[in-house]
């Protein structure tokens, strides 16, 4: 089994960079997506709206062989690794908006007014007392949505991307050491997401008990 | 124009057809206190938020320093500035810590330096007799204590005036007299506010004016004494019995 580990390694930092990237872009579109829609921005806000319904509700395979093969004939060359990146963003993007939208939503109104009174403009209000607020009230589906999207990188071979399953499912092929193979690959697995859930649910603790209670407590 | 000088000039305000404020013509001095009072619903809080912009006027205006006090403008951000607001709920920054809270808008608005906002937020604190919770947050004081924050977070920004919102309806009896000491204080040295409260034994404490407003309309305008004493107006006479007791 310990001659695989190396072409386990480095398939897992493979992985993890592409979620890591991924997951930082999906951050950034929810945001932006969140304001988009909380402010009701016209028309920008129907266009959101599309993307969240159209990322949600399609699996992440058929997007990324949309970017991987369609894009290029429409003229976009992509590689393998930036599609993996960009479609776990926008995949993660949609599902964020979501999460920070309800968080925005669960920010008391008095609370902007209450920034707004002291001469805050709304850029300084969002940056400094609505946004915190917001990703504090939705820590839990952000914790969520970051483990959802870490096992979501398991599809990325289907793009050719060698990635944890792809060596799994290669070595599987040439050696048919089944068990062994698997078994790595739920290892690997766990060592990218465990951390991830239990510094999440500390955090998620923390935030709640600790010494900034959820806003309106 | 002095500074802090406000000059409301027959200001219209409407919900749809629901007219809230008609024709309210109020010239606030500098150094002055004045009192608003009124039933509920006749358009106190409406008031205090047209003067911070917080809601659209439909006709009239609104002048600070001699500046139309315009919501929809871009620079109404630097006249609320000016104006410092308390409500009645208490609306400290929960994510931030007492201190912080006094300290943001002064460093992120007026972008003062940090040590100097810090030192001048412990000075606040103190007066309203909270230094040593500094580092606590919202969540871990009293309802009192946080409208004390609220009123050093206010007074942090050098306003030139004050506006109050019923800032101790929602407080337990045993803890609006510290609120309104901390009020009592700020007029003896001259701050310049417009308070809306149903705290009539304070309001006559504090005002040099009463504003007696009744469905959207100033009825009546007087010196404390004679407001409380001799109300001119049958409304005026009938509000003030709604807060006397049979014994
Ligand atoms: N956002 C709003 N939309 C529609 N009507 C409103 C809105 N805000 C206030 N009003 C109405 O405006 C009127 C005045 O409200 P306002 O809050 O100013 O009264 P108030 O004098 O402060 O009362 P209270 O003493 O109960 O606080 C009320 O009839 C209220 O229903
Ligand atoms: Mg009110």
């Amino acid at each position: 089994m310990a001659e695989y580990l190396p072409l386990y390694v480095q398939a897992f930092w493979l992985t993890l960079r592409i979620g890591l990237v991924g997951i930082f872009g999906s951050i950034l579109i929810g945001l932006i997506v969140a304001m988009v829609v909380h402010f009701k921005v016209p028309v920008l806000k129907q266009i959101a709206g599309a993307y969240v319904e159209l990322f949600r509700n399609t699996p992440l395979l058929i997007q990324l062989f949309f970017m991987y093969f369609a894009l290029p004939r429409m003229g976009v060359p992509i590689t393998a690794e930036a599609c993996g990146m960009l479609g776990l963003a926008l995949l993660g993007g949609a599902y964020m908006a979501e999460s920070f939208r309800s968080g925005l939503e669960a920010v008391e109104s008095i609370q902007f007014e209450s920034a707004l009174a002291l001469g805050m403009t709304r850029a300084q209000l969002m940056r400094h007392v609505v946004l915190p607020q917001a990703v504090t009230l939705s820590i839990q589906s952000f914790v969520a949505n970051i483990i959802f999207l870490l096992k979501e990188t398991s599809v990325f071979s289907a793009i050719s991307l060698m990635d944890l399953m792809f060596v799994a499912k290669d070595l599987i092929g040439l050696y048919y050491k089944t068990t062994e193979c698997l078994v790595l690959l739920v290892i690997f697995y766990l060592i990218m997401i465990l951390p991830v859930s239990i510094l999440g649910t500390y955090v998620e603790r923390r935030l709640r008990h600790g010494s900034f209670g959820p806003a309106g407590a | 124009m002095a500074e802090g000088e406000l000059h409301i000039e027959h200001l219209h305000k409407a919900y749809g057809d629901h007219v809230v404020l008609d024709d309210i013509n109020l010239v606030v001095e500098p150094g002055e206190v004045v009192v608003v009072i009124g039933p509920s619903g006749c358009g106190k809080s409406t008031l205090l938020r047209c003067i911070n912009g917080l809601e659209q006027i439909q006709g009239g205006r609104i002048l600070l320093d001699g500046e139309v006090v315009d919501g929809a403008s871009k620079d109404i951000a630097a006249l609320r500035a000016k104006l410092g607001m308390v409500f009645q709920s208490y609306e400290l920054f929960p994510h931030k810590t007492v201190l912080e809270n006094v300290t943001l808008a002064p460093t992120v608005v007026q972008k003062r330096p940090k040590e100097e906002v810090e030192a001048e937020a412990m000075t606040l604190l103190e007066r309203v007799g909270l230094a040593d919770r500094a580092k606590d947050f919202p969540r871990q004081l009293s309802g009192g204590q946080k409208q004390r924050v609220a009123i050093a977070r206010a007074l942090a920004m050098k306003p030139e005036i004050l506006l109050l919102d019923e800032i101790t309806a929602a407080l337990d009896p045993e803890m609006v007299h510290e609120v309104l000491d901390v009020i009592l204080g700020l007029a003896r040295e001259g701050k310049t506010m417009i308070i809306v409260t149903h705290e009539m034994g304070f309001a006559r404490a504090v005002a040099d004016r009463i504003i007696f407003i009744d469905e959207g309309a100033i009825v009546e305008e007087a010196a404390p004494a004679d407001f409380f004493d001799h109300p001119q107006t049958e409304r005026a006479q009938k509000f003030l019995r709604t807060f006397e007791y049979e014994k």
